[in-house]
């Protein structure tokens, strides 16, 4: 068995009109090799659930996404997402925007094969208002609470970052934080992983393995990206690049911005990226944010 | 010991922020942003050794951590509170936040998603992040470094994030026992929910601001708490400790032009 694929046979497996979730939060962790990808391929109207991060950002800028179901947008240090701002105020995408911890119950239950699972978060908001997909429920118990049924978020892909994989399926996620990877990976009919370093079969110590979060069987591709987080955090292997994002949020407010990034930084491939960004030396070393 | 100590608006902030956690228990104190975090390390150093913290990523400390780059200060963790566990937290109440909203209501609605229309606002900001989860769960106060009509707006919100006492938005049968909103620590004064059916009062002014500033700057009608008076100067010892937490002296950018805590006539 052997899971290895490039970023671009992954990219050749998407639709338009695919449901795609993003592992990581914000600007930490993201699936970034892939998403330049995807920003390569003509693959569009996309419906993209993510706790959104640059990735949301690039993707609203090139016209990939048709609606967003979100949480939030930011690149936390720049805490304005350039891109997601511009597109969203010109009101360009359909929007699900939730609560946090309605988007990560709503993948739960995708995962747990559940249609719903209820919640008081979003009630008495605009969230509500705002989706009438959502609907309520009366408990069936003595206390008769009206609950929030946060419905399944079912993904048709995954795209998940994580420091190490092997050639199976297996991945470890070593920073300090798993977000919800492992939720976004159940919710999808198939979750392909990018990974810092790829080895053929781990041989993990009883410590290591804890940092595995999700089974094998859920990983239907292994794309060996080292640096692929970039511009994002991939602690504790590398922090995030701030003069990339900065350049990145300027795109947003120049003439042609996006097409002179895309042209500076994505057209030329993952090779070309890297060299454009220091090379993987550079990248590798960026400093983790402190706090 | 001297009493006459000399101190900026944001360290008075900080001060005031450090009080809303008084009686909280043993509770994880979320203070997003400088001031907001200054103060929950501040309580917990002073008066609320039992409040849980956490380094702004995913570790518990029990020492507050000193904010930026640290030198040779290096962090003692006491536990993991990574994203997945501090959802636990929310939905089981044990926590109070402190965040800075893009507006705030009478009711004590709050919105971070966008501002004017939904469909076209004239400014997207974050998204309504954890605001309806954390309102309808856990105690909330908030922080407003710039008090105005824009943030304390009249009517509703635009869009409403967090929950609030708005009789009009809640269904029957929806529990609405664990919304608990505290204080509004502005660059004017502290707000609370205590008047009749949780009308907004002015708890206290800062040195100089008076009631009718305040109002003036306000979309919606204040009531005066019956004991109003100036909010609490920091002691030295509570300057002391704000200083070691902050040694970048970040606070000294969050109140525009870094004004004195005591108002020059």
């Amino acid at each position: 068995m052997n899971k290895l694929m490039t970023a671009a046979e992954v990219v050749a497996q998407f639709r338009d009109g695919m449901t795609i979730g993003f592992g990581g939060w914000g600007p930490r962790r993201k699936p970034m090799a892939i998403v330049r990808e995807i920003l390569r391929s003509p693959v569009k109207d996309l419906t993209v659930v993510a706790y959104g991060g640059p990735e949301v950002g690039m993707l609203c800028a090139a016209g990939k996404v048709k609606k967003l179901i979100f949480g939030f947008a930011t690149l936390d240090a720049i805490p304005l997402e350039p891109w997601y701002r511009k597109v969203r105020e010109a009101g360009q995408i359909e929007l699900m925007e939730l609560d946090e911890g309605m988007w990560q119950w709503g993948l739960r239950a995708a995962g747990q094969r559940m249609p719903f699972l209820p919640t008081r978060c979003g009630l008495a908001t605009d969230v509500t208002k705002l989706n009438p997909a959502l609907k309520t429920i009366q408990s069936p118990y003595d206390d008769g609470e009206v609950l929030l049924a946060m419905p399944a978020l079912k993904l048709d892909v995954a795209l998940v970052h994580v420091n190490v994989a092997d050639q199976l399926g297996n991945t470890l996620i070593t920073g300090g934080d798993h977000y919800f990877d492992h939720l976004v990976a159940r919710a999808a009919d198939a979750c392909y992983v990018s990974a810092e370093r790829v080895e053929e079969r781990f041989a993990l110590t009883a410590e290591e393995a804890r940092f595995n979060t999700f089974e094998r069987y859920l990983v239907k591709g292994v794309v060996h990206a080292p640096c692929g987080a970039h511009p994002t955090t991939c602690a504790p292997d590398y922090g995030w690049d701030m003069s990339h994002l900065k350049r990145y949020v300027a795109s947003a407010s120049e003439e042609n911005g996006w097409q002179n990034y895309m042209d500076e930084f994505v057209h030329g491939g993952e090779a070309a990226y890297q060299d454009k960004n220091g090379g993987i030396e550079r990248m590798g070393k960026l400093p983790l944010p402190v706090f | 010991m001297s009493d006459k100590v000399e101190f900026s608006l944001a360290e008075l902030m900080v001060v005031a922020a450090s009080e809303v956690f008084r009686g909280d228990g043993e509770v994880l104190a979320s203070g997003i942003g400088v001031i907001p975090r200054l103060g929950a390390s501040l309580a917990k150093l002073t008066y609320a050794p039992e409040l849980l913290m956490t380094d702004s990523e995913c570790l518990l400390v029990e020492e507050p951590i000193p904010l930026g780059p640290r030198g040779d200060y290096v962090p003692k963790y006491s536990g993991s509170m990574h994203f997945e566990r501090v959802f636990e937290c929310v939905w089981g109440g044990k926590r109070h936040a402190m965040i800075g909203p893009t507006q705030i209501d009478r009711f004590g609605q709050t919105n971070l998603s966008v501002v004017g229309d939904y469909q076209k606002p004239k400014a997207a900001i974050l998204g309504v992040r954890g605001l309806p989860g954390n309102s309808i769960n856990h105690i909330n106060s908030f922080f407003v470094p710039a008090h105005s009509k824009r943030v304390l707006v009249a009517g509703e919100v635009d869009m409403v994030s967090g929950v609030g006492y708005n009789p009009a938005r809640w269904e029957k049968g929806m529990k609405q026992d664990y919304m608990d909103i505290r204080h509004i620590i502005t660059n004017l004064c502290v707000l609370d929910f205590e008047g009749p059916d949780h009308a907004v009062r002015v708890r206290s002014l800062h040195p100089g601001v008076s009631f009718e500033e305040v109002q003036d700057n306000t979309g919606f009608e204040l009531l005066k708490a019956p004991n109003l008076g100036e909010t609490a100067h920091p002691t030295a010892a509570q300057l002391e400790i704000i200083r070691r937490l902050d040694p970048h002296d970040m606070r000294a950018a969050q109140i525009k032009g870094n004004p004195p805590g005591i108002r020059a006539a």
